[in-house]
C-alpha cells in the first residue's frame, strides 16, 4: 500500500504532460480556442469556474492527504481507539458558508451570460428603409445535412453555412424530421434543433476563415439523431463584410451553363436523375428534397465530411450508403431507369457538379 | 425448514432461490443478476471503446454502434447498477435496523423476478432483430423514428423492470418505518439505512414520471397515438422533461446508497464514529429533495429561454453545498482515526478524489452559458462516469468487498482485491479524464466514429487503453471470486474486527431468521457500544426467546413475472400482424393475472420457528464459532 499514493502522483503528472503537450485541439474546432465572443464568453466562464473548482480541489486535497498519512495505522498503533467525536457546529457552518460564496461568485455571471447570449431582440430591427439591420439565417436539420436559407437575400445553400466576421448574425433553427443540436464549438455552444419549434440566438465570428489551416471552421450536429449522427458535420467560412456582400450578390444570380462538353453530359443526367431533389442555383425559395447544389464546386468537403475531389464524388454517388448510412439520398438503380451509373456517367456528372461554383 | 445449513442437492437450491422470500437470498439473486449485467455492459463498453481506438475504425458499423451505446448505457443504470444496489439494500438494511425480514417479503421477491424478466427482455432484442439504438435518454422523435422493435424492447423491458424497482422502493420505506428494533431511532439509524430510506423514497416519486413516458412511447409506437408525433400536433419536448423528472432523482437513487456504504467504510476502517452524523443525515435528505429541482439542467439547450435557464442553473448549483458537507465530514472522519487500508477501505479513500473531481465538473456544466458548450460534449460523458463509475461503481466493488462476508461467510482476497482495485482505478482515470478535453476539443458525443482532421486521435487512443486496464480489474475480479468460492473459508460475526452496528452482531451468513432475539439498541453504532463496553456476545435483547413467525416461501411471485414477460412479446408483434401475438399477449396476462388471484384467495400463514428450534440452532452457531476460533487465531487484522 505504501506506493499507492506516489503511483497516483505520477499518474497525475503524465496525464498533466500529455495534455499540454497536444495543446488545445484544432483551431478550426476547439472551444479552448474561442473565434468569436459567444465563445469568449464561454471560455471566461469555463476559466474562472475552473479557478473556483480549483481552490475546492486544492482545500479537498490538502485535507485528505494528511489526513491519510498522518492517521494510518502502522502509524497511530494496532490497538489505539480514536476518540468517538460527535461532530463540530462551528466547522459544519463553515464549510456550509464558504461554499455558498464560492457559488455566488459562479451565479452572478451565470446569469448576466444566459440573459445575454439569449438576447435576439434586434433581430427584427429594421432601418429606414424596412431592410433588416442584421442577418438572419434560417438553418434546417435534416438526416444528415444542413440547409441555409437567407430569407432577406433570398439565397439558399446547404453544408457550408458562409456568414460575415465581426457583426452579430442571427440563427432561426428548426428540424425536418428528427431533433438535431447546431453546434460551431470554436464560435459558440450549441442550440438544439428541434422538430416542433424554431429556436434562435446568435453567433458573432471573429475571423476569417482563410486564415485557417483548413480554410473553414468545423460545425456539428451535437444530438443523436440516426446512425450517420457521426457524420452530419458542416463548415462555415467566414468572409468580410464586403467578400460576403460580393458572395451573396453571386449567389443570387442564375448559374452559368457548363462549357466543356463532359459537364454538358453531365448536366443532362443531372436534369434526368438528380434535379428532382437537389436544386442547383441558389436564388429563390424554393427547398430541395437533397442539398442546394448550387455552390458544390466551391465547398471543401463532399458530404459534410469527405475530401472534396472528383474521385471521392463518383465513389459517393455511385454507393451513398456505404458512405453515409440512412441518409435518404437514392442509390443509381432508383434514379437512372434501374441500371447503375456507368464510369463514363460518372465521370460525367463530377466534372459537371465540380463546376457548380458562385467564387471565382 | 428450520435450518438453512442442512446439505442441498443442486435442483433443490435452485427451487430454493426461484421461491425465495428471505431478503439474505434475494440479495444474492439481486447481486448475481446485477454482476451478470455489469459484465454485459462492460463488455459493450469495450465494444465502444475498441471502435473509437482510432480514426475511422470500422470495428462497428453505425447503426450497431447506436445499439450498442444505448445497450451499454440502460444496461449499467438500469440492470447493473441498481439491482447491485438493491443486493446490498437487501442484505444489509434489514439486519442494520434489527428486523427479521423486509416488511413485504412475498413483494420482495416479485420486485426482484420483474427486475430480472425485464432485463432479459430487454437483452433478447440483441437476437430478436436490433436492440434499442436512441440512447439510454430514448428522446422521442428519434425513438419514433427507430425501425424494427429496439425501441419497443426498450419500452415494455423498461416498464417490467420498472414495477420491480418501483416495488423494492415501497418495500424499503415500510420496513425502515415500521421495523426497527426497539431503541433503533431514526437519528440512530446507520448512515446505510438512511440512504437507503431516502433513495426508497426518490424511487417512489420519480418512477411514475418514467412509467408515464413510457407508457406514451408504448402507445405511440404500437397502438398508434400521437404524444410524441409532432406532425399530428405532438410534442417531443415533453418526453424529455419526464424522462429527466425521473433521470435527474435517478443518478441520486444511484449515489444516496453510494455514499451510504462509503460512510459505513469511513466509520469502520477508521474505528471511529461518523463525524457529523446528523450533518450527513440531513445532507442525504437535503440532496434527495433538491434532486427533484433540477431536471431542466439536463435541457439546458433545449431552448427553454434564459429564465428557466437561469433558475434551473442556481437550483443546480445549490446541490454543491449538501455534497460538500457530506465530503468534509468523511474527511473529518477518518481524521483523528486508526485508518486500516484494506480494500473496501481503498477504494472508499480512492472516491474522494475521484467524485469531487466529477463534482466539481458538474458545477462548471451548472453554468448554463457554459453548458451550451459542454453539453453533449465528451466533456459531459467524462462527467457522469466521473460521478457514476468514481462514485457508484467504486462504492459497489467496495460494497462487494465489505459485505461479501456477511452476504456469504467467506472472505475475498485483499491481495487480488487490491490487484483490482489498481487496475480498474488507474484505467478509470485514464480512460475518462482525457475525455475532459476531447469534449473541450469540440468531440461531440455518441458518435460512432471521427475523422483523423479533427486533433481527437492521441486522446481517445488513450481513453480505450485505461478501458483495458478496467477490464482486466473486472477480470481479476472474477477470479477473486471463483477463487473465494472454491476455498470456503468460513468467517465469524466481525470479520472486520471492528464493525459498528447490528450486522456484524450476528453469524455471517446470518440465520434465515436473523435474530433469535430482537435486539436493543442503546445509541447509534450498537455493535459497537456493547463491544467497548465489554459485552462479550455482542448484544442486548429487547425480548426473551420466544418462537419466531416466518413467511413460507413462493413460486408465485416468478410466475407473476413470467406472465407480464410473455404478454410483452405478445404486445409487440401484435403490430406486425402475428395471428399468435393477440392470444400471446392475453395468454400472458391471464397468467399474471391468474397467479395474483390464487395469491389473493388461498391463505398462507407462514410457519413458526420454535423456542426449540432456536435452542438448538443457536448451539450449533456456538459450536461452529468455536471451531473457527480453534483453526484460526484471531480473525483478520
Amino acid at each position: 500500500m505504501m506506493k499507492g499514493p506516489k503511483k497516483w502522483r505520477l499518474f497525475a503528472l503524465m496525464t498533466a504532460l500529455l495534455v499540454f503537450l497536444s495543446g488545445c485541439g484544432r483551431e478550426e474546432i476547439s472551444t479552448l480556442i474561442p473565434a468569436g465572443k459567444v465563445a469568449q464568453d464561454q471560455f471566461n466562464l469555463l476559466i474562472l469556474s475552473s479557478i473556483v473548482m480549483l481552490f475546492v480541489i486544492v482545500v479537498v486535497t490538502i485535507i485528505y492527504v494528511l489526513a491519510i498519512v498522518k492517521f494510518r495505522r502502522s502509524k497511530v498503533g494496532e490497538d489505539m481507539i480514536p476518540e468517538q467525536v460527535e461532530g463540530s457546529a462551528r466547522l459544519e457552518f463553515i464549510w456550509t458558508a464558504i461554499p455558498i460564496v464560492l457559488l455566488l461568485i459562479l451565479a452572478v455571471p451565470t446569469v448576466y451570460s444566459t440573459f445575454d447570449l439569449a438576447d435576439v431582440t434586434a433581430m427584427d430591427a429594421q432601418d429606414e428603409d424596412g431592410a433588416a439591420e442584421n442577418l438572419t439565417v434560417n438553418v434546417t436539420g435534416k438526416l444528415y445535412w444542413w440547409e441555409f436559407e437567407y430569407p432577406e437575400q433570398e439565397i439558399r445553400t446547404a453544408q457550408e453555412l458562409v456568414v460575415p466576421t465581426d457583426e452579430r448574425v442571427y440563427f432561426n433553427l428548426i428540424a425536418a424530421d428528427v431533433k438535431h443540436s447546431f453546434w460551431i464549438p470554436s464560435v459558440g455552444g450549441k442550440l438544439d434543433v428541434n422538430p416542433e419549434n424554431v429556436n434562435t440566438f446568435y453567433l458573432e465570428f471573429d475571423k476569417e476563415s482563410s486564415e485557417l489551416e483548413e480554410g473553414v471552421y468545423f460545425g456539428k450536429c451535437a444530438e443523436l439523431c440516426g446512425p450517420s449522427h457521426a457524420l452530419m458535420d458542416f463548415k462555415v467560412k467566414t468572409l468580410n463584410r464586403e467578400d460576403f456582400d460580393a458572395w451573396v450578390a453571386a449567389m443570387q444570380e442564375e448559374q452559368a451553363a457548363p462549357t466543356d462538353t463532359v459537364a454538358q453530359e453531365g448536366q443532362q443526367i443531372f436534369e434526368q436523375s438528380c434535379i428532382a431533389c437537389h436544386a442547383t442555383n441558389a436564388a429563390g425559395a424554393a427547398t430541395g428534397v437533397g442539398p442546394n447544389l448550387a455552390t458544390f464546386g466551391d465547398r471543401t468537403t463532399i458530404a459534410g465530411f469527405m475530401e472534396h475531389d472528383e474521385e471521392t464524388l463518383k465513389n459517393w454517388i455511385a454507393d451513398p450508403q456505404q458512405y453515409k448510412p440512412g441518409n435518404l439520398m437514392p442509390n443509381p438503380e432508383e434514379i437512372n431507369n434501374g441500371e447503375p451509373f456507368s464510369d463514363q456517367e460518372l465521370d460525367a456528372l463530377a466534372a459537371y457538379l465540380m463546376g457548380l461554383k458562385v467564387e471565382e | 425448514m428450520s435450518s438453512n445449513s442442512q446439505k442441498k442437492g443442486f435442483g433443490a437450491t435452485i427451487w430454493d432461490y426461484l421461491t425465495t422470500v428471505d431478503h439474505k437470498k434475494i440479495a444474492i439473486l439481486y447481486l448475481i443478476s446485477g454482476g451478470f449485467f455489469f459484465l454485459v455492459g462492460g463488455v459493450e463498453a469495450m465494444m465502444i471503446r475498441i471502435q473509437l481506438m482510432k480514426a475511422g475504425n470500422d470495428f462497428l458499423s453505425a447503426g450497431t454502434y447506436n445499439e450498442v451505446l444505448t445497450m451499454h448505457g440502460t444496461t449499467m443504470i438500469f440492470l447493473a447498477a441498481m439491482p447491485i444496489l438493491l443486493a446490498f439494500m437487501n442484505a444489509v438494511s434489514p439486519l442494520q435496523i434489527g428486523a427479521r425480514d423486509v416488511a413485504f417479503p412475498f413483494l420482495n421477491s416479485l420486485g426482484f423476478w420483474l427486475f430480472f424478466f425485464g432485463g432479459i427482455f430487454l437483452n433478447l432484442s440483441w437476437f430478436l432483430g436490433g436492440a434499442p439504438d436512441a440512447g439510454w435518454t430514448n428522446y422521442a422523435s428519434l425513438a419514433l423514428a427507430s425501425e424494427g422493435h429496439g425501441i419497443d424492447f426498450y419500452s415494455l423491458g423498461l416498464t417490467i423492470s420498472g414495477f420491480g424497482t418501483l416495488i423494492a422502493g415501497i418495500n424499503f420505506l415500510v420496513t425502515i418505518i415500521n421495523m426497527r428494533a426497539p431503541g433503533m431511532t431514526y437519528m440512530r439509524m446507520p448512515l446505510f439505512t438512511w440512504t437507503t430510506f431516502v433513495a426508497s423514497a426518490l424511487i417512489l416519486l420519480a418512477f411514475p414520471p418514467l412509467t408515464v413516458g413510457i407508457f406514451f412511447m408504448v402507445f405511440d409506437r404500437l397502438f398508434g397515438a400521437n404524444f410524441f408525433d409532432v406532425t399530428m400536433g405532438g410534442n417531443t419536448i415533453i418526453w424529455e422533461h419526464f424522462f429527466w423528472i425521473f433521470g435527474h432523482p435517478e443518478v441520486y437513487i444511484l449515489i444516496l446508497p453510494a455514499f451510504g456504504i462509503f460512510s459505513e467504510i469511513f466509520a469502520i476502517f477508521s474505528r471511529k464514529r461518523l463525524f457529523g452524523y446528523t450533518a450527513l443525515v440531513f445532507a442525504t435528505i437535503l440532496i434527495g429533495f433538491y434532486g427533484f429541482m433540477v431536471w431542466a439542467h439536463h435541457m439546458f439547450t433545449v431552448g427553454l429561454g434564459p429564465t428557466a435557464n437561469a433558475v434551473f442553473a442556481l437550483a443546480t448549483m445549490i446541490i454543491a453545498v449538501p455534497t460538500g458537507i457530506k465530503i468534509f465530514n468523511w474527511l473529518l472522519t477518518i481524521w483523528g482515526g486508526n485508518i486500516s487500508f484494506t480494500v473496501p477501505m481503498i477504494y472508499a479513500v480512492a472516491f474522494i478524489p475521484s467524485f469531487v473531481a466529477g463534482g466539481v465538473t458538474g458545477v462548471m456544466q451548472a453554468i448554463a452559458p457554459l453548458d451550451y458548450q459542454l453539453h453533449d460534449s465528451y466533456f459531459i460523458v467524462a462527467h457522469f462516469h466521473y460521478v457514476i463509475v468514481g462514485g457508484v461503481v467504486l462504492a459497489i466493488l467496495a460494497g462487494t468487498h465489505l459485505y461479501w462476508p456477511k452476504m456469504f461467510g467467506t472472505m475475498l482476497s485483499e491481495k487480488l482485491g487490491k490487484w483490482t482495485f489498481w487496475f480498474f482505478f488507474i484505467g478509470f482515470h485514464l480512460t475518462f479524464f482525457i475525455q475532459h478535453f476531447l469534449g473541450l476539443m469540440g468531440m461531440p458525443r455518441r458518435v460512432y466514429t471521427f475523422g483523423a482532421d479533427q486533433g481527437w486521435d492521441l486522446f481517445n487512443a488513450i481513453s480505450s487503453a485505461g478501458a483495458l486496464l478496467m477490464a482486466i480489474g473486472v477480470i481479476i475480479l472474477l477470479v477473486n471470486v471463483v477463487m473465494t468460492v472454491v476455498k470456503g473459508e468460513r468467517v465469524g460475526n466481525d470479520p472486520w474486527g471492528d464493525g459498528r452496528t447490528l450486522e456484524w452482531a450476528i453469524p455471517s451468513p446470518p440465520p434465515f431468521y436473523n435474530f433469535a432475539q430482537t435486539p436493543l439498541v442503546r445509541g447509534l453504532d450498537p455493535y459497537w457500544i456493547e463491544k467497548m463496553e465489554g459485552n462479550k456476545e455482542g448484544m442486548v435483547y429487547a425480548e426473551p426467546l420466544g418462537d419466531i413467525h416466518m413467511p413460507n416461501g413462493s413460486f408465485i411471485p416468478f410466475v407473476i413475472s413470467l406472465g407480464m414477460f410473455i404478454a410483452a412479446f405478445g404486445a409487440m408483434y401484435h403490430t406486425d400482424g402475428h395471428a399468435w401475438a393477440l392470444p400471446v399477449l392475453i395468454g400472458g396476462l391471464a397468467i399474471t393475472f391468474g397467479s395474483m388471484l390464487v395469491r389473493s384467495l388461498k391463505d398462507d400463514l407462514g410457519f413458526h420457528v420454535t423456542k426449540e428450534e432456536l435452542i438448538a440452532d443457536n448451539e450449533r452457531i456456538q459450536r461452529e464459532a468455536r471451531a473457527l476460533e480453534g483453526g484460526k487465531k484471531g480473525g483478520l487484522k
